[in-house]
């Protein structure tokens, strides 16, 4: 892809070609596309004088650079405890039939990506959700389909 | 200097020795499994964890440098059960078939398990339910996940030995695993499938592929002509697998042993190393001279050996503007290969289609090398079954063979006769002395001028040499070279190759003629050879090659008298048509991850 190698450069001319140069260049690969695609993977291993497999690793070490297609909007539930004990099922299943999708799937439109994450450190205002960056608190099935029909516009 | 106490000893070692190091010096055995003396401290598998006096924790003796008054026991209560509670915790998590994994009683965390971990677990087997994939895509090994304990000995052995990481650590927690670039199949990575790190895996998560059980079945069916020829460096390595100290030659015995397997032919790959010298030689010559003096833009300089297919891939993937530097000869295995299935069919009068062809490397990257599609010049598959100095062991004892008791003999003929030259292929420097031995002596009618035709400049286990050879004396043909000083290099292990590598790309290096090696020490450290490999055991097996070389009647490349007869019979000149059609391949570029 023309323009990816284009946005690599440019990052790394931002940063720099150090190996700690490595984070902040996904993160903002990330920040434009949502996730890293393999050529851009491999844009960056070229553009740092690393190896792809290098690259890859990084970037699945870290729950937020993701590397599977992911739709322009990423909806993360909290799984762990607190959610899980106030309702978080409820809210997946609710998710799940208005995107007409499962957890880990996107939508064919390519606007939204149901995800589960750990903690997330709202418990006391569970159930949470983050869509994108931004959290979500205190959720009912009713309420979170006026969040999510929101992001839908 | 510092002292301190282990188990009640004193030692005083220098700054910065490590404790595990350090009882070393005293006997005193503290298991290990991340560590390797090839590769930095990772310190991640806890199994040498040790007591300091004072400390509040355990602390990794691989990692730990020692200091002054530091008192260590490397016994107590404290650390046994720990090392207990370590091991089981690794195999808790490791596919324990012990009894059918190809490293049965060749593994490191078998053995830690007999000293540790008997009787009932104390945890659960986490491997059962648990998907884990088993990458057979490589024709040259397997890459089994289930057996893994991510101890990341390969990916150290990737990165800081070969600079090619085509693995590395990823995802994280209990997900995580040694993968490729996304998880690809290790045949459609960067992987030069030099099997470095096969031979550091500790337990059977990377193995050689095996083909032992298809050579057995050719040797049993008497339809089929068996072929086997040896490489340069199994002689010198073969004998470790076998109860001999390192750096021992076990030539005859080797001989023995093929022909008692009941191979039917047992030849030598040492001959198409003698003709590669021939061949590559004047390869060289002819480039300098059409470079230098005609001008000619289509070739390129400096030239660069092709006997590694490790070194193939690497360039390949990593600097494929460089292919046309590569000379185009074949490696000795494939050129074999190719003349057994025509040249030797012939001459003995035997069906190509029932010639089995198979060779003993100390390499895994030969088994790729012997399935790339355009190693079948012969009309066949020129290079049937490869196999390691590893497997070749294994079949021996297998046949129940008493290796320590065989009589020593020679190779057969045609195609088993060789020199010093072709044995010293072996070593890393070794195609390069050959290759100055012949191709001096063509240009100057003499001797190289080098007491007892040794190049002591070449050889060594320095990761890059240089040399200048001034060419003085040329007879008519050659004049043009008359006082040109010969530029040459020698890298081996794929870091010190990719170092010379960059400098020719961007223009910072002015040499004539380089020698790659992709394994630490040339082919004497090569991923097929017999585990452990460490520095000071390739040092011994370098020291059996030149030994090997000066006890041989003759020792350049162009006085064998095969190789002499061979372009008399059917090769008819050097770089001549039948030698392109058989002898001579091309290169392929491949994608950079």
């Amino acid at each position: 892809m023309y323009h990816i190698g284009n946005m690599v450069k440019e990052l790394a001319e931002k940063y720099g070609r150090k190996r700690e140069s490595l984070m902040p260049i996904l993160q903002d690969i990330v920040k434009k596309y949502n996730y890293l695609t393999d050529d851009a993977m491999v844009a960056v291993a070229t553009e740092l004088d690393i190896s792809a497999a290098e690259v890859y690793g990084t970037a699945s070490f870290y729950t937020f650079l993701d590397t599977e297609e992911r739709g322009k909007n990423i909806i993360r539930v909290c799984k762990t405890i607190t959610c899980s004990m106030k309702g978080k099922n409820d809210i997946i299943s609710t998710l799940e039939d208005i995107l007409k999708i499962k957890v880990g799937e996107t939508t064919p439109d390519k606007m939204f990506t149901l995800l589960e994450t750990n903690c997330i450190g709202w418990c006391h205002k569970a159930p949470a959700i983050l869509i994108n960056d931004m959290p979500y608190t205190d959720l009912t099935p009713e309420t979170v389909i006026d969040v999510v029909k929101g992001y839908m516009r | 200097m510092v002292t301190l106490k282990i188990n009640e000893h004193e030692i005083k070692v220098a700054e910065g020795t490590t404790v595990l190091e350090a009882a070393k010096k005293l006997s005193i055995n503290i298991p290990t499994l991340c560590n390797h003396q090839d590769l930095c401290v990772a310190g991640n598998c806890r199994v040498c964890v040790v007591e300091q006096k004072g400390a509040r924790t355990l602390i990794a003796a691989c990692a730990m440098p020692v200091s002054q008054g530091m008192e260590i026991q490397t016994n107590s209560l404290k650390v046994r059960n720990a090392r207990k509670h370590i091991v089981e915790l690794l195999l808790s998590e490791h596919r324990a078939d012990c009894t059918k994994c190809y490293k049965n009683q060749k593994c490191e965390l078998q053995t830690l398990a007999n000293e540790y971990s008997f009787g009932e677990h104390i945890f659960l087997d986490l491997v059962e339910g648990h998907a884990y994939t088993i990458d057979r895509s490589s024709p040259a090994f397997l890459k089994d996940d289930s057996k893994c304990i991510r101890c990341q000995r390969c990916v150290r052995t990737c990165a800081q030995l070969q600079h090619v990481s085509a693995i590395a650590v990823a995802n994280k927690g209990s997900h995580m695993k040694i993968s490729s670039f996304h998880d690809r199949p290790m045949s459609h990575v960067v992987c030069t499938n030099c099997g470095q790190c096969v031979n550091r895996c500790p337990t059977g998560a990377l193995t050689e592929k095996t083909y032992i059980d298809q050579v057995w079945d050719a040797i049993y069916d008497t339809d089929k002509h068996v072929v086997v020829q040896t490489a340069p460096a199994v002689r010198v390595a073969l004998g470790e697998d076998l109860g001999y100290d390192p750096g021992e030659r076990v030539t005859g015995k080797l001989v023995t042993a093929l022909r008692q397997l009941g191979f039917d032919s047992v030849l030598d790959t040492d001959f198409t190393a003698d003709l590669t010298i021939i061949e590559e030689g004047t390869e060289l010559l002819t480039r300098l001279k059409k470079v230098l003096v005609e001008g000619d833009k289509t070739l390129a300089l400096p030239m660069f050996t092709s006997c590694s297919p490790g070194w193939i891939k690497f360039i390949e993937h990593k600097y494929p503007q460089m292919l046309p530097n590569l000379s185009t000869c074949k490696s000795p295995q494939q050129m074999f290969g190719a003349l057994a299935k025509t040249f030797y069919a012939q001459k003995r009068g035997i069906d190509p289609s029932k010639i089995v062809s198979v060779s003993i490397m100390p390499c895994t990257a030969k088994k790729y090398e012997a399935d790339r599609p355009e190693m079948r010049s012969s009309g066949y598959k020129d290079i049937d079954y490869v196999l390691t100095t590893r497997e070749l062991a294994v079949m021996i004892k297998q046949a129940g063979i008493d290796f320590r008791a065989l009589e020593e003999s020679h190779y057969d003929s045609f195609m088993g006769s060789s020199t010093g030259a072709g044995v010293i292929f072996g070593a890393t420097g070794g195609v390069m002395e050959a290759a100055l031995r012949t191709a001096y002596e063509i240009v100057t009618g003499r001797s190289v001028p080098f007491k007892n035709l040794n190049i002591l400049p070449v050889r060594g286990m320095e990761g890059v040499k240089e040399a200048t050879i001034k060419i003085e004396g040329t007879v008519e043909e050659w004049r043009f070279l008359e006082g040109a000083e010969l530029k040459v290099a020698i890298a081996h292990g794929l870091v010190n190759a990719n170092k010379i590598a960059k400098a020719v790309s961007t223009g910072k290096a002015s040499y004539h003629f380089i020698e790659i090696m992709a394994c630490p020490g040339g082919c004497l450290g090569g991923g097929g050879q017999p585990i452990p490999t460490n520095a000071e055991i390739r040092q011994k097996r370098m020291e059996a090659i030149y030994s090997e070389d000066m006890h041989m009647d003759i020792r350049k490349s162009h006085e064998n008298p095969e190789i002499i007869a061979i372009y008399e019979e059917f090769l008819e000149k050097p770089n001549g048509h039948k030698s392109h059609e058989l002898l001579h391949t091309h290169y392929t570029k491949r994608e950079s991850y």
